[in-house]
């Protein structure tokens, strides 16, 4: 079976260029559908290679306070499941980002892995992060991402075993996100010393694009972070600026990011 | 629920004595098909660890010995199992109630017998530090209880709504020597404690246990926290040996996560005989929203790491739960009981509010014995399977019914108070 992973493909125009990849994370539904849209085309504009969509839930065990207060938003007016798909869809006619959803795995389960797997394909997702599932768990997802071509991002962290890296490597598709420290979502002022060492365990248990998330909110780290991993993640410091400034911030902050030039 | 035709009931054909059919010691991760590790990879190298921890321990006579000498002599096991006569005459038509007595045990709950086992398992893996969640802080005032027992740092998550709702258990913590948090996030209660206790883990796993209150989690939370509850079965089973010659016709227990339920349950689990009963919250009713009856009303999902039955609504969000009873308080439930459940070994249904505050009236008058309102749904259970018994045609002197009073009532005395209206409208205005 020859899957093309879209989000390596995206990784790898990145490369090209000699730059790592810029992934953007945002939640479905924050501040509401077309806001989400809009937000996510001003980041493919200024220099997004992926966005990452989340899907609001209700138990966010490894979010911080800044984008659990963003999903609770979303939930408390009224935000659907199946509406990330809307999200995709009109992200996906807008630009050409490659588009990746980060879900927490309960709503998946509720729905079906089946069914969500179609629909995410169907929309133009390239496929999932999923904080709170391991491969261990994830046989049907396996199959589901198998059967219609979806990119299957497991996390890997400082605390993982040569051995779990290994599976952990072996069982993803497009890249392993490799998280930074030990905690939680949130911006905070340096990115830790691990990172360098989960992206180095992960390329010697043969990842080819090893992404770093948690905690990077700026240019520098950026510019630290890419100098020995394949993509950088990029959450709250975004969310905080759609909080606060709409789209028009989440642009500039991306090209500031991605050290580009703001477009509008 | 699983369709269940056809299919063998477990323990009626197969002898108790065959291993291979036993329901007893079952180890995990998988209970049927619920039970597992949904959850972040961060913490995954710490689940093993305290697995390793969990199963070297039990093959080590001196942590068996050490658990046992902790139970006996700061718990003060074996609890006693007293015979409700009186209970037996007013409310059960003759039907002979035992109750055994976790109410008895230091700090006043079944809680302690698991986090005594745990916070040894802490100090084996060198932790420093533990952190826990409560709903109505028996947890947490257990937890506080062992960590300064064993010198541990504390820290206990608890939701705001809970802080103010159970304040001088807040306050037993502090005493203690503990940290207590208030939880601002979600709907402030107990599931929320436990997603920031989680958030606390991920974030400082180098040197903190988390002890979690009951069995529910990831693996092997589940079956090692039944582990430190299974002495309440076997001491159960033993004591109605003893005082009546003969195993009792059912066995009742409260069950929010399940832990206390889970502890007896495991002494009759290859007893077919022995009929088992688990009383969820019913909270206002379930033919409201505002219940607590995971496994009544639940569908198989996953949080805080075990697939399981779970209150969620169409998009797989958690329900938040309702019970006028903050530790039953949950949406979620325990992996094995999901699993006795669908093999039909355990039947679990709903008590009301108001059925639960009637027995808890009932046992304070007729006994002499003020329960945990947890416990109550446990009593209230009782008078019902009595009924039916009587009804079935059981000689009500031969009938004999075990109830786990896991908790004691000193906690719930406000809630009590304000729910019988012993309380002068004037002065609590003045609060």
């Amino acid at each position: 079976m020859s899957i093309v992973s879209k989000s390596a493909a995206a990784i790898a125009a990145a490369r090209a260029e000699g730059r790592p990849a810029l992934i953007c994370y945002l939640p479905a539904g924050f501040p509401d559908v077309q806001g989400t849209i809009d937000a996510a085309v001003a980041m493919a504009e200024n220099g997004a290679d992926i966005i990452e969509v989340g899907i609001p839930y209700s138990d966010p065990v490894m979010d911080g306070s800044v984008i659990q207060a963003a999903t609770v938003q979303a939930l408390e007016q009224g935000f659907k499941v199946s509406q990330v798909f809307d999200v995709i869809k009109g992200i996906t006619a807008r630009c050409s980002a490659t588009v990746m959803v980060m879900t927490y795995w309960n709503p998946v389960l509720r729905m079906g892995v089946d069914e969500f797997s179609r629909r995410l394909a169907e929309a133009g997702g390239a496929g999932l992060i999923t904080p709170d599932l391991v491969p261990d768990e994830a046989a049907e997802w396996i199959e589901a991402s198998d059967r219609y071509g979806l990119d299957r991002v497991f996390l890997v962290a400082p605390s993982s075993t040569e051995a779990r890296m290994k599976a952990t490597v072996a069982a993803s598709r497009g890249f392993v996100y490799c998280v930074s420290i030990m905690g939680v979502t949130g911006a905070r002022d340096t990115v830790s010393d691990a990172a360098a060492a989960v992206v180095a365990a992960a390329h010697a248990a043969g990842a080819e694009n090893a992404c770093v998330g948690l905690g990077v909110s700026a240019r520098k780290h950026v510019e630290e972070i890419g100098a020995y991993s394949d993509g950088v993640i990029v959450g709250t410091a975004l969310v905080a600026a759609l909080r606060d400034g709409g789209s028009e911030a989440v642009g500039r902050l991306t090209a500031e990011l991605s050290g580009k030039s703001v477009s509008a | 629920m699983t369709p269940m035709t056809g299919e063998p009931e477990v323990g009626k054909n197969q002898p108790a004595t065959d291993p291979s059919h036993s329901l007893r010691h079952a180890a995990g991760p998988y209970f049927g098909a619920y039970g597992g590790r949904w959850m972040p990879e961060s913490l995954i190298a710490a689940m093993d660890q305290l697995n390793d921890t969990f199963e070297a321990a039990k093959a080590d006579p001196s942590f068996i010995a050490e658990v046992k000498e902790l139970n006996k002599n700061y718990s003060g096991r074996p609890s006693l199992l007293t015979e409700a006569k009186r209970l037996s005459e007013v409310a059960c038509g003759g039907v002979r109630v035992f109750l055994k007595r976790e109410d008895l045990n230091h700090t006043g709950s079944h809680k302690i017998n698991n986090v005594l086992g745990q916070a040894l398992l802490a100090k084996r893996m060198g932790k420093t530090r533990i952190i826990a969640e409560t709903g109505a802080g028996q947890h947490g005032v257990a937890s506080a209880t062992a960590a300064a027992l064993m010198g541990l740092e504390c820290v206990v998550y608890m939701g705001a709504e809970d802080t103010r709702r159970q304040s001088l258990n807040v306050a037993r913590m502090q005493l203690l020597g503990a940290t207590v948090i208030p939880v601002t996030a979600g709907s402030q209660t107990l599931k929320d404690a436990i997603n920031e206790a989680l958030r606390d883990w991920v974030a400082n796993v180098e040197n903190t246990h988390y002890l979690l209150g009951t069995a529910a989690g990831g693996h092997p939370f589940p079956a090692m926290v039944r582990y430190f509850h299974e002495v309440i079965g076997e001491e159960a089973r033993e004591q109605i040996l003893a005082q009546v010659g003969r195993l009792p016709d059912a066995v009742a227990a409260c069950i929010g996560g399940g832990s206390n339920a889970i502890g007896i349950f495991h002494g009759f689990l290859d007893d077919p005989e022995v009929q088992l009963f688990g009383f969820e919250a019913g909270g206002d009713g379930v033919d409201t929203p505002r219940h607590a009856a995971t496994i009544t009303l639940g569908r198989p999902g996953v949080l805080h790491g075990a697939k399981s039955y779970l209150m969620q609504d169409e998009d797989g969000q958690t329900i938040e739960s309702h019970s006028i009873s903050a530790g039953l308080d949950y949406p979620g439930v325990g992996p094995e009981h999901a699993y006795l459940s669908d093999i039909g070994r355990v039947h679990y249904e709903p008590i009301t509010d108001t059925e639960a505050m009637d027995a808890f009236s009932l046992l304070c008058r007729t006994e002499g014995i003020i329960p945990a309102i947890e416990s109550s749904h446990a009593l209230a259970g009782v008078l019902k399977i009595a009924a039916r018994k009587i009804a079935d045609g059981a000689v009500p002197e031969e009938t004999i019914i075990i109830a786990n009073l896991s908790g004691r009532g000193d906690k719930d005395v406000g809630t009590a108070a304000e729910w019988f209206n012993l309380i002068d409208t004037d002065a609590k205005d003045a609060k």
